[in-house]
């Protein structure tokens, strides 16, 4: 195990896939001569040089398009938006082509591709840039939407969606690339993390708080907190929304018997209103409460620091809505 | 590239007023980028130093009733409009005396009173907004043309090419102006661009379009009110490429490997207000007491504008949701 950032963890399972198969390429904004506006694609230039790593102006529904192209006959494109935010130029091309591709052409042909970069907010970056992205992909069948929040995730995972035949949005986070943890040492073998399998990141009893991305950090310090209340919570990071660990889902809520879901994005129409659809749908009988939510403000992200701070989830309202469903005052 | 001559220097009165309005973008953009440092200003800030002439040369040939679109690199524009450096610098505070009541911040300067219409964060996000705005001018049968400022990077996409596009087409009064700093972020025109002449990629449109020296605010004055004479003559858009420079950072985090160090000083020493004083010195319009005066001016503006942002209020957190929908209603 080597202790390292989630930026680095990116970078090593790119170039180790790259490394892998030639067929892999990057492109989009500043990715080759700049490193990536986040410095994620470090060093992919001088070692797989410009047929692969692939500088693009600002055209993101454009090179959307013909990363989709390039996967319809065999290439695997990952394609980084800047942020996700500017990904809402590239939808048409994400949802009316990649998402439906296999399937309109009756099997036919596939787009192993990836969708790659932050989304959510980072730190006062106003309305146009503090965007959860995940609900647009996650609404359409035929994509699958990737969300790692810890840097031997984002590794693992990242390697496994680019092996993927379909196309994967992988999601990253501004505030998660300086984020340091344990990765298996690449010497140690190929470290890959299936999707559709999520994770237990920490062990409780008396309540599941089920999250996803970068909030997986709120819910657990949430739950260091509630634990000095002595409250022992649950918290299953999904690290996939499609595939989704349903099963994973229903083992949490099954032990604890009462569940919040957590997300970054805005309520209507939610990652959480599927899941708590799920919830009750297969195990109403076991819920000692009904499920909560905690999201962002119904607003776009206004900037004003004291109005940001209050529209953004936070580890206060995670443990305002756990009190709820436990029926303890807090 | 080599422009026609420089026009001649306007009156004294006149000249001083574009000098004032350059120097007063610099120093105020000056005062912003020590504010981010003691993060009394925060998220994302793109400062227009070395840029100024273009702004203000260009935004006083139009007149009150016209309409404004910028980028989010737009302090320069606003200023030049006549948005009060007080509300801006308190909008770049997050307070609710600020232009957008602080939800903004300074990528997102809106001041209908001025007819300023953002403040848009999206490369090219503002042009097709700015041609709706040319277009309702026309339905209304209103004597009003939009500018629309957007940079060389925003030409790489499809909402500029769409705009340009219906713009030509319907005949839009709407002057579209191309800040053409050289870069993209860190991404030079050349690696952008198949072909780096954007007048003539403009003309291909079917409309008047040329490049223009962005350093000479006379210049930048003269290709403006020669555009948008036509476009009020029913000429329909114009697109001018002002070629120009950032001297500083794409935004306040960039290590500025792109370039060179020796390119930024050739192109400082074209910086647009240096270029302006000295002519007028020629001409015996400026001295060093004149300027001197002019400079405290502009310092007293900048200051009362932080001091109004300093003594301004948060929004009360209770007023979160507020505009997110009208509060006018509906129809009945
Ligand atoms: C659609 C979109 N893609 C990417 C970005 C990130 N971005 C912000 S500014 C910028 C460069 C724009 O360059 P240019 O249009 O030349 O304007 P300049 O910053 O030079 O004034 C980029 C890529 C964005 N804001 N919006
Ligand atoms: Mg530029």
């Amino acid at each position: 195990m080597a202790v390292i950032t989630y930026r680095e963890a990116l970078n090593q399972a790119l170039a180790e896939e790259m490394e892998r198969d030639d067929s892999v390429f990057l492109m989009g904004e500043e990715v080759a001569e700049y490193d990536g506006a986040y410095k994620v694609s470090k060093g992919l230039l001088d070692q797989f040089g410009e047929r692969r790593v692939v500088d693009s102006p600002i055209s993101e529904l454009g090179f959307a398009g013909l990363g989709v192209g390039a996967a319809m006959v065999g290439l695997r494109p990952i394609i980084e938006f800047m942020t996700f935010n500017f990904s809402i130029l590239a939808l048409d091309q994400v949802l009316n082509s990649a998402a439906k591709m296999l399937y309109m052409s009756g099997g036919q042909i596939s787009c192993p591709m990836v969708f790659r970069g932050p989304t959510g907010a980072a730190l006062q970056l106003s309305a146009q840039h503090s965007q959860a992205c995940e609900i647009w992909y996650v609404h359409a069948p035929g994509i699958k939407v990737v969300t790692p929040a810890t840097p031997a995730d984002a590794k693992g995972l990242l390697k496994a969606s680019i092996r993927d035949n379909d196309p994967v949005a992988f999601m990253e986070g501004e505030l998660l690339y300086n984020l340091k943890g344990e990765v298996p040492d690449p010497d140690d073998g190929d470290f890959i993390i299936p999707l559709g399998v999520a994770d237990l990141k920490r062990e409780g009893e008396h309540i599941s708080i089920i999250t996803h991305g970068k909030m997986v950090h709120v819910a657990l310090q949430a739950a260091s907190k509630l634990e000095k209340d002595g409250i022992e919570a649950d918290v299953l990071d999904l690290r996939t929304l499609r595939p989704l660990d349903v099963d994973a889902i229903l083992a949490t809520v099954r032990k604890t018997n009462r569940a919040v879901y957590l997300e970054e994005g805005w309520p209507w129409g939610g990652v959480g209103s599927q899941i708590v659809s799920i919830i009750q749908d297969e195990a109403f009988d076991d819920l000692d409460a009904p499920v909560v939510r905690v999201t962002q403000a119904d607003v776009p992200m206004p900037y004003a620091k004291n109005l940001e701070q209050i529209a953004k989830p936070s580890v206060d309202r995670v443990i305002a809505a756990c009190n709820r469903v436990l029926y303890r005052n807090s | 590239m080599t422009f026609p001559p420089s026009p001649p220097l306007p009156d004294e009165s006149h000249a001083r007023a574009l000098l004032r309005s350059m120097i007063l973008i610099r120093r105020f953009e000056e005062k912003c980028a020590e504010l981010y440092t003691r993060q009394k200003i925060r998220g994302f800030l793109h400062l227009y130093i070395g840029e100024e002439a273009v702004a203000a040369g260009s935004l006083p040939v139009l007149e009150p009733r016209d309409s404004v679109v910028a980028t989010y690199r737009e302090h320069g524009q606003a200023l030049a409009r006549g948005v009060p450096a007080t509300t801006i610098m308190a909008e770049m505070y997050g307070r609710k005396e600020g232009c957008a009541r602080g939800r903004g911040g300074s990528m997102h300067i809106f001041d209908a009173e001025t007819r300023f219409y953002g403040g848009n964060a999206i490369v090219a996000g503002g042009l097709p907004l700015a041609a709706g705005l040319a277009l309702a001018a026309q339905m209304k049968g209103e004597d009003r043309v939009t500018a629309c400022y957007f940079g060389d990077g925003a030409m790489a996409e499809g909402e500029f090419h769409e705009s340009m596009n219906l713009a030509a087409l319907w005949d839009l009064p709407l002057l579209f102006c191309c800040e053409n700093n050289l870069y993209a972020m860190g991404t030079a025109l050349a690696i952008a661009h198949a072909e780096t002449d954007l007048a003539l990629r403009a003309t291909s449109y079917g409309m008047p379009a040329w490049a223009v020296d962005g350093m000479d605010v006379l210049a930048v004055e003269d290709a403006t009110r020669r555009a948008v004479q036509s476009i009020r003559a029913g000429g329909g858009p114009h697109f001018l490429e002002f070629r120009t420079y950032r001297f500083r950072p794409h935004s306040m985090f960039d290590p500025e490997l792109y370039r060179s160090r020796e390119e930024v000083s050739e192109w400082k020493k074209r910086d647009p207000i240096p270029l302006l004083a000295d002519r007028m010195r020629q001409a015996g319009m400026l001295d060093d007491d004149a300027l001197a005066a002019l400079e405290s001016e502009v310092t007293a503006e900048v200051e009362e504008a932080v001091t109004f942002a300093e003594e301004g209020s948060w929004e009360p957190v209770e007023e979160l949701t507020r505009f997110v929908h009208s509060e006018t209603g509906g129809a009945p």
